[in-house]
Parts: C-alpha cells; sequence; structure tokens
C-alpha cells in the first residue's frame, strides 16, 4: 500500500547468528526531513543503520525478520540490485575513513564505479564537494593524498563522497564525533541545507546534536523503539519515563 | 640455596658465551662471504661479465648463464605471482575459514616444506618429460614457480590482512562489487607487500640450484628462446668448482652470485623498512 | 554483472588451489616413478639394504638413511646451541644498535645460496679438516658444521618468534621475584617458548635433511656405512643429486624410489613442527 513515506520500516528484527539485536522496528520516515535515532551506547542504531542499505549483509550469519520498504519496495527483496540500493541509500562512518587515494579519486569513486564517462567527473566532483562544504578549502590540491587532510575535512570529505552518487537517503552514524565544534557545527549546517534535497537519517553524538538539527526523534533502547516524534516534542514533553530519563541523564 | 654470587657468576658466564655465539655467527658468516669475493671480485670484468665461455667455462665469460639466470626468473615470477597474488585473495575476501581454505592453507605449507631435489625430480619427469618441454627455460621457469609459490602466498595474505577492513566497508557502501573493491583499493593498497614478497622470492630464485640443474639443463649456448636449455650462475659455479674446471672462474661466477644476492635482498629490506614506515 | 562476479570467484578458488594441485602431481608422480622398483626391489630390501649398486640392480639406501641421519645430527649438535644463543641475544641481551646489524645478518644467511656455503666448505674447511683431523677431509664433519650454519636462520627466527610471543608478565614477574635475568631466561621464558623453540629445531631438521649441493660439495661420495664423523658419505639428498645425471632405466627409477623415502621423512617432521607450533597456538 502507498505510505507516501520514503522509507518504512516495518517490524524489523535482526540476528547476530542467535543473538538479537533489533527487535521488531516499526518506523516511517518522510522524505526531506531530518531523522535522528537516540539511545545509549550498544542499543542498535548502528545496526539498524547497516541494515537500511543492507550493508549488514557482508557480515556472516546474520538473519533478519520484518520488511525495509524503499519507495514501496522491500529492499531485501532478492529481486534487488544491492549495487543500485547502495547507490541510493548512502552511509557515512563515525570515523573518517578516506580511501588512500587523492581527494578527487575518492570523491569519484563511487561514480567512477558505477561507469560514469571520465568527462563528466570534474563537474560532479566539484557539486559533491560545494555540498558537503569542502570545495573551497581543497579546490585548488584535488589531486593530493585525501590522507593529509584534517579530521574535520576527511569527514566532511566523507559526507562529499556519498553526495557524488546522489543517493536518494542520506545514512550518517555518529558523524562528527572526534570532530572539533568548528567542524561539527559546518557538518551540521550543511545537513540542514542537504535536507532540501535528501532524506537523512541520523545518528547523532550527543542529545544536544539531535536537538539542534533533528525534525523528529526515536529513542531507542536495547534494540526497541520506545518513543517517536517531532523532536521538540520528545525533548519537551517525552511520554515514556525511559525517554525522559536518558534526555535527563539519569543513564546512557 | 644457591647464594647470590653463584647466580650472578653464572649470568656473567651465560653472557659471555651468548656473546661469543653472536659475535661467531656473525663473523663465519663475513668469512664466508669475504673469501669468496676476495678472490672473486677480481675476477669481475666486462669481459667476464659480457662474454660468453669458452672451452667448458675455463676461460671468457659468463653472459649465457647471467641471461639464464634473469629469464629463468622472469619466467618463475609470470606464473607464481598471478597465482599466488589471486590465492591470497580468494583466501582473504572470497571465503572464511572453512574446510577449503584448511586445504589450501595445508597445501601451501607443505609446498613450503619440499626440498629443492624433489622440485628437480618431479619437474624432471612432469615438464621435461611428460609435458615433452625438455630441457629448457621453460621447463626450470616452471619448476621455480611452484618452488616459490608459497612465500608469494604468504607475503601477499600479509599484505592483504593488513588493509583495514573500512575500506572494504567504505567500497561496497559505495556501490562496488568484490572485484571492484580487489582491483581498485585492495591490491593497489596491498601492493608495497606483494612486491616486497616478489622480490624476496627473486633472491631465492638466484641461488636455486639443485631444482634448476634437472629441469633447465647445463647447456653452455645462449638461449634463444624459452625451450632452450640454458644454465644459471649459480648451476655454473656448481659445475665450475665440482669438476674443478677452474677456480679463477668459480670465483668469479661466486662472487657475481653472491652480489646479486645481496643486491636484491638488500633492495628487499629497504622496501620493507619503507613500507613499515609508511603504515605507521 | 553478477554473472561476471561468480565467473571471477570460481576462477579465483580454482587459481587458489594451484598449491594443492602442485602438491599432489609432486606426491602423484615421484611415486608413480619410485614405487616400481620399490616392489621390484622389495621395501625392506630397498630400505635396509646396505649396498648400493646400480651396475648390479642392488638398490639398497640404508647407508644413505644412517648418513643423512648423522649430517643432520651434527647439525643440530652445532645448530641447537648456537641458534638458541643468538636467539637469546636478539631477544634479551643485544643492544638495539647492534641487533640492528645483527637481524639482517641472519636473514642474509638465509639468503646465500647453499652452493657458496657448499664451496667455501670445500675450498677452507674441508682441507683443514683433513689437515688436523685426518681423513679425506671431504667427511660428515664438515658437512655438519656447514649444514649447522645453515640452520641457523631457521631455529632463530621461529624460536625469536616464540620468546617474543610470551606475555611480558613472564619476565616481569620472575624479575620481581629476585631472579636474575639470566635465571629468568633460562628457567622461566626458555621453557615456557618450548614447543615453538622445539618446532623451530624440527623444521631446522627437516631443511637440513632436504639440503643437497652443499651436501654434494663437501660430504664426498663414499656409499658405505659410516662410522666415523671423518668418513666420507652420501645422503639421501646427494644419493639423488650426483647420480640423477646420468641414470636411466631402473638406475633413475631407484633415485625417484629414494626420493619417495626423503620426501616422506620430511613431510613426516613438517607435519610435526606444524602440528607442535598449532598446539602452542592454542593453549
Amino acid at each position: 500500500m502507498p505510505t507516501g513515506n520514503k522509507l518504512v520500516i516495518e517490524d524489523f528484527s535482526f540476528y547476530y547468528d542467535s543473538l538479537q539485536a533489533l527487535f521488531g522496528i516499526s518506523l516511517e520516515i518522510g522524505s526531506n526531513e531530518i531523522f535522528s535515532i537516540l539511545g545509549p551506547s550498544l542499543s542498535g542504531k548502528t545496526t539498524l543503520l547497516k541494515s537500511l542499505n543492507r550493508l549488514t549483509d557482508l557480515i556472516p550469519d546474520t538473519k533478519h525478520k520484518g520488511r525495509i520498504l524503499l519507495d514501496d519496495t522491500d529492499i531485501y527483496d532478492p529481486a534487488v540490485n544491492l549495487t543500485e540500493l547502495r547507490k541510493r541509500v548512502g552511509i557515512v562512518f563515525d570515523l573518517p575513513t578516506p580511501l588512500p587515494m587523492s581527494i578527487f579519486n575518492n570523491v569519484a569513486y563511487g561514480p567512477r564505479l558505477a561507469g560514469v564517462s571520465r568527462n563528466r567527473l570534474p563537474e560532479i566532483v566539484e557539486k559533491a564537494l560545494r555540498a558537503g562544504v569542502l570545495w573551497d578549502e581543497v579546490k585548488d590540491r584535488l589531486h593530493d593524498s585525501a590522507l593529509r587532510l584534517s579530521g574535520g575535512q576527511q569527514q566532511r570529505l566523507c559526507i562529499a563522497r556519498v553526495l557524488a552518487l546522489e543517493p536518494e537517503i542520506l545514512l550518517l552514524d555518529e558523524p562528527c564525533s572526534g570532530l572539533d565544534p568548528i567542524s561539527t557545527a559546518s557538518i551540521e549546517e550543511s545537513l540542514i541545507q542537504l535536507k532540501k534535497t535528501y532524506t537523512i537519517i541520523l545518528v547523532p553524538h550527543n542529545i544536544q546534536q539531535a536537538s539542534r538539527v533533528a525534525d523528529r526523534t526515536a529513542f531507542f533502547l536495547s534494540g526497541e523503539v520506545v518513543e517517536v516524534g517531532a523532536t521538540y516534542e520528545i525533548f519537551t514533553r517525552p511520554k515514556n519515563k525511559k525517554t525522559e530519563d536518558y534526555l535527563t541523564g539519569r543513564f546512557g | 640455596m644457591i647464594t647470590t654470587r653463584v647466580r650472578h657468576l653464572t649470568q656473567r658466564i651465560a653472557k659471555v658465551l651468548v656473546w661469543t655465539a653472536a659475535l661467531s655467527t656473525i663473523g663465519v658468516m663475513i668469512l664466508i662471504l669475504f673469501q669468496v669475493l676476495r678472490e672473486g671480485i677480481p675476477v669481475l670484468s666486462s669481459h667476464f661479465l659480457l662474454d660468453s665461455p669458452e672451452s667448458m667455462g675455463r676461460s671468457g665469460g659468463i653472459l649465457p648463464t647471467i641471461v639464464g639466470t634473469f629469464a629463468l626468473t622472469a619466467v618463475a615470477l609470470f606464473f607464481a605471482a598471478p597465482l599466488g597474488v589471486g590465492t591470497a585473495i580468494y583466501l582473504k575476501e572470497y571465503t572464511r575459514e572453512s574446510r577449503i581454505s584448511r586445504v589450501i592453507r595445508f597445501g601451501t605449507d607443505c609446498l613450503a616444506g619440499v626440498p629443492s631435489i624433489i622440485f628437480g625430480l618431479f619437474g624432471f619427469v612432469f615438464f621435461v618429460i611428460y609435458l615433452n618441454l625438455g630441457w629448457s627455460i621453460l621447463s626450470g621457469g616452471l619448476t621455480l614457480a611452484a618452488m616459490i609459490l608459497p612465500t608469494i602466498i604468504s607475503t601477499a595474505e600479509e599484505a592483504v590482512k593488513a588493509i583495514p577492513i573500512s575500506y572494504r566497508e567504505v567500497s561496497y557502501s559505495l556501490g562496488g562489487t568484490k572485484w571492484q573493491t580487489v582491483t581498485r583499493v585492495i591490491l593497489p593498497s596491498a601492493f608495497p607487500g606483494i612486491f616486497t614478497g616478489i622480490i624476496l622470492s627473486v633472491g631465492r630464485s638466484i641461488g636455486e640450484t639443485a631444482a634448476v640443474i634437472l629441469t633447465a639443463g647445463s647447456s653452455l649456448l645462449m638461449p634463444t628462446s624459452l625451450f632452450s636449455p640454458v644454465r644459471t650462475m649459480s648451476v655454473h659455479f656448481y659445475i665450475l668448482a665440482r669438476e674443478g674446471i677452474s677456480m679463477e672462474m668459480a670465483y668469479g661466477t661466486g662472487a657475481a652470485l653472491i652480489i646479486l644476492v645481496l643486491l636484491v635482498n638488500t633492495i628487499a629490506q629497504w622496501l620493507i623498512n619503507r613500507y613499515i614506515r609508511q603504515r605507521t | 554483472m553478477e554473472l561476471k562476479e561468480k565467473i571471477i570467484g570460481k576462477s579465483l578458488l580454482l587459481i587458489a588451489l594451484s598449491s594443492v594441485m602442485i602438491l599432489g602431481l609432486i606426491t602423484f608422480f615421484i611415486f608413480e616413478q619410485g614405487i616400481p622398483l620399490i616392489s621390484k626391489v622389495g621395501p625392506l630390501n630397498f630400505i635396509l639394504g646396505e649396498r648400493w649398486v646400480p651396475s648390479k640392480g642392488e638398490f639398497g639406501i640404508f647407508p644413505m638413511i644412517v648418513s643423512s641421519f648423522w649430517v643432520t645430527a651434527g647439525a643440530l649438535a652445532l645448530g641447537i646451541p648456537l641458534g638458541l644463543a643468538c636467539t637469546i641475544f636478539l631477544a634479551e641481551w643485544s643492544p638495539p644498535s647492534f641487533a640492528m646489524v645483527l637481524r639482517p645478518a641472519i636473514h642474509l644467511l638465509a639468503a646465500i645460496p647453499s652452493v657458496i656455503y657448499g664451496f667455501w666448505g670445500l675450498v677452507i674447511l674441508v682441507p683443514l679438516v683433513r689437515d688436523r683431523l685426518g681423513g679425506p677431509g671431504l667427511s660428515i664433519l664438515s658437512g655438519s658444521l656447514i649444514l649447522g650454519f645453515m640452520t641457523l636462520p631457521t631455529i632463530i627466527s621461529i624460536s625469536e618468534d616464540s620468546l617474543k610471543a610470551l606475555p611480558p608478565t613472564y619476565k616481569q614477574g620472575a624479575l620481581a621475584l629476585g631472579a636474575t635475568h639470566w635465571q629468568t631466561i633460562w628457567r622461566v621464558l626458555i621453557p615456557a617458548a618450548r614447543s615453538g623453540i622445539v618446532a623451530s629445531i624440527i623444521l631446522g631438521m627437516g631443511r637440513a635433511v632436504g639440503e643437497t649441493m652443499a651436501m654434494i660439495m663437501i660430504l664426498g661420495n663414499a656409499v658405505q656405512m659410516p662410522s666415523s664423523f671423518l668418513d666420507s658419505a652420501r645422503t639421501l639428498t646427494t644419493n639423488i643429486g650426483i647420480e640423477m645425471g646420468y641414470a636411466s632405466g631402473d638406475h633413475r627409477q631407484a633415485l625417484f624410489a629414494t626420493g619417495i623415502v626423503l620426501f616422506l621423512i620430511i613431510m613426516g617432521l613438517n607435519s610435526l613442527a606444524i602440528f607442535l607450533s598449532r598446539r602452542r597456538m592454542g593453549s
């Protein structure tokens, strides 16, 4: 049934071998919003994120139940092309992971793999670096090694790298951890700009980040959704006691 | 109960013995190299290196053997490098620890332990006779390839293992297939380590004698094709020494051999150090 | 795309099986050539026979087996103490600057071709033995000395790895209890690294038994039961190496048969070493 939502997670459970990590997650995420997933560590946030583009397929001995619908098609349907899926749902990890190549080649990596012709690459790279708020800082040294960038620049490079494929959904797993406040602020600012074009699912580094950028927030605990709603609502009038305890710092 | 004095005396004696051992080890090695180099270097001249042997090696030069050594090593690498790197890639990227991978590792470990004379026998009956390649650069090179394969596999595997998992995750998450990830990220990053392993294998091939004699023959003529028999430097050295043909020529060949091996191994060591420095 | 990936995967599997296939081919062909002769002569006659006279069809390799054993034993008599001493030195006592010289030197030892060792043995060691100790000089003693040296890199590198792999608490604990450095090494560290060290020795043994060229040049060529270290001898390897150049028919097959015995001995030794080192990692 068409729902008008970009991404619908329907009663999704996930198992690492016999260990269950996610318990019947149900969430609806609309287009062009920033949706944050909040919770203490080991509550299943990263697992959920990595399931959304089936990066979890790389881990041996895993199982899942339930469905994840991207534009009303289950991404786990055998007919789905993994490569295409991963181009539509891009991910940025918590540690900056530049590939050992030049800045240009890092950003061009995805498009090259997709078969984009050589002469279109420079414009794609520039567009992505601008969207990732990195262009001005690197435009004169595109062929330097990406490993020489600072931590904050490398992370923005990773964002640009994903944007070069023009995905529809951006998954960000604690993208600002380990970054200084200035880099964090510039990334958060670019996220707010990016939401005009993309749907963003974010695991924030801390509660404050969620309150700064997220439209809606879900609170996760031990692999379950405890509460979900508009960020402002959750923060000011949490309906669940556990949510309130987490937000006020009683645990986590 | 042992008194403190006896304990410390024991330690002093042990220290002396151990230092003596270490020094004498280095000493003997220097002695061996020095002997051959001292007598042999004077023989090394452009004539020696660029001329062909005369009267069964009693005079003249050793050019065909130098060519033979390089040719055999090149053929060996041509076959062993792709096989070795491919095996390493398969073991790390395409499979987990399973029966197949255990069998492969067992085979590789066993192969590493086979003595060179057995390789010689094998190469003789399989390449020279059965496949009818005759005593040739091809037979010798293929036999050498089998000998260096385990080394290339283990160094390549080490190199590939050292690549951070994050590189793979990134490549897959950007829509890369397994093979694209291997060719565009893993192999380029692992290249220094793989190359070092190859250089080490080259050093080993140059010195290999037993297997080569039985498969590449001992002809002193300049080889004209892959099917020509050829004599390598180490074989020539061995024959000169054992048959007592010419001590002078033997020393010269030996010196050339040592210098070549030293050169190759120094390059390998330098590469290893540079590689380690790059990683840290 | 999917199909291409599948084909690549299968091709790589085939490539990965190459070492196993080569091992299989080696085993097959060596046995195929040698077994007929062994059954013709009779396994017991072959292995225990003391006469090797190819022209008369007599193929007994017992003297070669015994000689291989003697030479290897002699090599280990030199290699084990010297190897252990160097290992201890490298792991514990060497000033770092000296270690930077010693370690590459040991790698170099391993890289020197065996024919160079053999040559040096032939021109320097053999006359020395002949002049000082009598006998032909081309002897088991000369062979053992050179061979012992050649096994050093194997023993040293693997033993050093074993020592380095020990938890530092072993050493710290012993020193804290008042032991001297040497006592710590000798009574705590070495015994703890025991299986790795033994594995290295067994591997060294395998290399020693398999050494051909240097032994051909130094041992002399005598097919006889050795009665002293100064006797010339022929090992399993030199038997093959010396006669393969001109052997044919039964003679040639007998050399392959010698190869079978050699192969089995070395495979046995290596398997033992692998088994021992796996056990170490397990515990």
